[in-house]
């Protein structure tokens, strides 16, 4: 039933990536929007399943990327890398975020690493017919305004929610929405580390990555980020002083 | 002195205090919902006694044994939400 790779070669205004924790209907939402227009295989060079497929909405086409579902994007795990490297380095018009209404508190946590990468984000508070089911209501608008970006709810089984989720991807790819996610500070060590590092990162193929996230990769001493960036000896000056403390 | 995890009785409840554990451990424990102050509710251990599996915020996860020794738990009367 899948369609061929030829087929998506269609005109691409925007591009959506899809996060979540496992099991939270991503894949749901990702066949409920793009329908049989979808195409799927690995990533390069890796065993880790790829989907993508394409929507259209407004006179736009949008495409749609199923990221691995994942609870972190501390690239523990090749999930983990890819996800976090598709948000971070390739860089999408909104990253999507799906999340279970029935435990909100666990699905927080990867929205908020996502939000300390980008602004471009739609939280999607799915399963809503379960977390009615259970006596549990969200509150939709305080959870945006705590989040500082749109959040939409959904129950995408039944297709409920869908409507509202395009227009807000709409909203947030053609920035008429630019939303101001709530920044989250450290320490006044780890503050102080992250303002020296700033000025030494400007990461040439990247333009657009997220310097304050990247300073705090480099202070975990996360190996992962070393593909990808040079460190000139500035950084590594900052990076051997002992500023982050564990516990 | 606050008990280990892996030292609470299966059926019992207990609230985390404090993840001693460092480095990517550590961050994968909090990722994966052992955050202090939550609740864990422990559910079943394998026969030869690991890994044992957790109900902590509205998931089942497993821990080994030397994972679950680095956090450390107060155990609580009952509990009613998990999540
Ligand atoms: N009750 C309910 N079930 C849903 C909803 N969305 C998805 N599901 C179900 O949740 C399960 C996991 O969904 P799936 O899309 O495979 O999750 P994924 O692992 O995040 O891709 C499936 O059985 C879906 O039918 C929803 O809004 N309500
Ligand atoms: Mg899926």
């Amino acid at each position: 039933m899948l369609k061929s790779k030829e087929d998506l070669n269609q005109e691409i205004d925007w591009i959506v990536a899809l996060a979540g924790n496992p099991n939270t209907g991503k894949s749901t939402v990702f066949n409920a929007l793009t329908g049989l227009n979808q195409h799927t295989g690995n990533w390069p060079g890796k065993t880790v399943l790829k989907a993508e497929g394409t929507y259209a909405y407004g006179g736009y086409n949008y495409l749609l990327i199923d990221l691995p579902g994942t609870y972190s994007l501390f690239a523990n795990s090749l999930e983990e890398q890819v996800a976090r490297d598709y948000i971070c380095f390739e860089q999408p018009d909104v990253s999507l975020i799906v999340t279970d209404a029935t435990c909100l508190a666990r699905h927080l946590n990867l929205v908020l690493q996502v939000l300390e990468i980008t602004d471009k984000v739609v939280v999607c508070v799915n399963l809503l017919d379960e977390a009615t089911r259970k006596g549990i209501q969200v509150n939709l608008e305080a959870l945006s305004c705590e989040l500082g970006v749109p959040v939409v709810g959904t129950t995408a089984r039944d297709g409920v929610g869908l409507e509202e989720l395009k227009e807000t991807i709409a909203l947030v790819a053609q920035r008429v929405i630019c939303p101001q996610p709530r920044v989250i500070s450290y320490d006044r060590e780890i503050e102080g580390a992250i303002a020296e590092l700033l000025p030494h990162l400007n990461v040439e193929a990247y333009p657009n990555l997220n310097k304050r996230w990247l300073a705090l990769r480099l202070l975990e001493g996360d190996p992962s980020i070393f593909d990808y960036i040079k460190t000139p000896e500035a950084i590594n000056e900052v990076l051997v002083k002992p500023v982050w403390a564990e516990g | 002195m606050a008990p280990s995890l892996n030292k609470i009785p299966i059926g019992q409840v207990c609230r985390i205090k404090e993840v001693t554990a460092s480095g990517i451990l550590r961050r994968r424990l909090l990722d994966l919902g052992f955050v202090p102050g939550g609740s864990v509710f422990i559910v079943r251990r394998a026969p030869l006694g690991d890994p044992t599996a957790y109900l902590v915020r509205g998931a089942l996860i497993a821990l080994r044994e030397e994972e679950a020794a680095t956090i450390d738990c107060r155990v609580k009367e009952e509990e009613d939400a998990f999540c």
